[in-house]
């Protein structure tokens, strides 16, 4: 086994543990957490081959890695006043009790 | 190689730890443990700047709006999950799927044979390179990313606070 395959098996486990995350749980905070635990999986993939790859271009990775990253806060920052949207209607932030499209 | 087993065991445990805690406020603090364990990760790989910039998004901007938006959503007390059946029954069937689709991705990931070349271009990528690459080639995009931000976080704003008026 190589570091490449540690590397993946690594960001194989932070996805899944955010996909439990997303499914099993059910406040809306902790399934943003879980999205954003993805999301790092994710960038830990493309470092990984950047890293052990052979790119042809060497900075594109972690350019890739820094639009992602942005891409995440703007994501949580959106995601979080979803929340507090919630919140102010039905006073809680369970996922099963926000079934009204109406606001 | 060590190292990078101890630093996927912090990844991978702090995680863990975080999304099964019923408290929010310590499933977010364990999860800011995971995310620093990922900026080891990138500075271990030789991509410093990118470790550098998880540090200050992740472990400094995310987390706080994090802990802002429980303290905003809590009920009285620091919020504690009520674990019914309806939500064994999801937890249940979460997980079984997850262990699926685990056992897919890493069984695929061990099948495969990449091929390794261990003297990488990686290893001399300088800030400055990624500075001028994201000036030059990347300008666009970097303008583009700079509106999305701008709007995404104004329109977080508004959404958090329309409303307002009628709830008072």
């Amino acid at each position: 086994m190589t570091p490449l395959h540690l590397c993946l098996l690594l960001s194989t486990g932070l996805f899944c543990l955010g996909l439990v995350a997303v499914l099993a749980r059910g406040n809306a905070i902790l399934v943003l957490l879980g999205v954003e635990l993805m999301l790092n999986a994710a960038n830990i993939n493309f470092i990984a081959f950047w890293r052990f790859g052979n790119p042809s271009n060497a900075t594109d990775a972690p350019i890739l890695v820094l639009f992602s990253i942005a891409i995440a806060a703007a994501e949580a920052a959106v995601g979080l006043a979803l929340v507090i949207a919630i919140y102010r209607h039905q006073r809680n932030v369970r996922v099963e009790d926000a079934t009204r499209l109406k606001g | 190689m060590i190292l990078l087993a101890a630093i996927s065991f912090l990844i991978l445990a702090s995680a863990a730890v975080a999304i099964t805690r019923r408290n929010l406020i310590h499933a977010a603090l364990w999860l800011v443990v995971s995310w620093f364990g990922v900026a080891l990760f990138f500075l271990w790989a030789g991509a410093q700047f990118i470790g550098f910039v998880q540090v200050l998004v992740y472990v400094g901007a995310v987390s706080m709006i994090m802990l802002f938006a429980m303290l905003l959503t809590r009920q009285g007390r620091v919020p504690v999950e009520m674990l019914t059946l309806k939500a064994e029954k999801r937890i249940a069937s979460g997980v079984l799927l997850v262990s699926a689709v685990f056992g897919v991705i890493a069984g695929c990931i061990l099948g495969t044979d990449f091929p390794v070349t261990e003297a990488s271009a990686a290893s001399s990528v300088t800030l400055v390179r990624i500075g001028e690459s994201l000036m030059n080639d990347h300008a666009v995009a970097l303008l583009a990313m700079g509106a999305l931000l701008t709007v995404a976080l104004i329109g977080a704003v508004y959404i958090a606070s329309s409303g307002e008026e009628d709830a008072s």
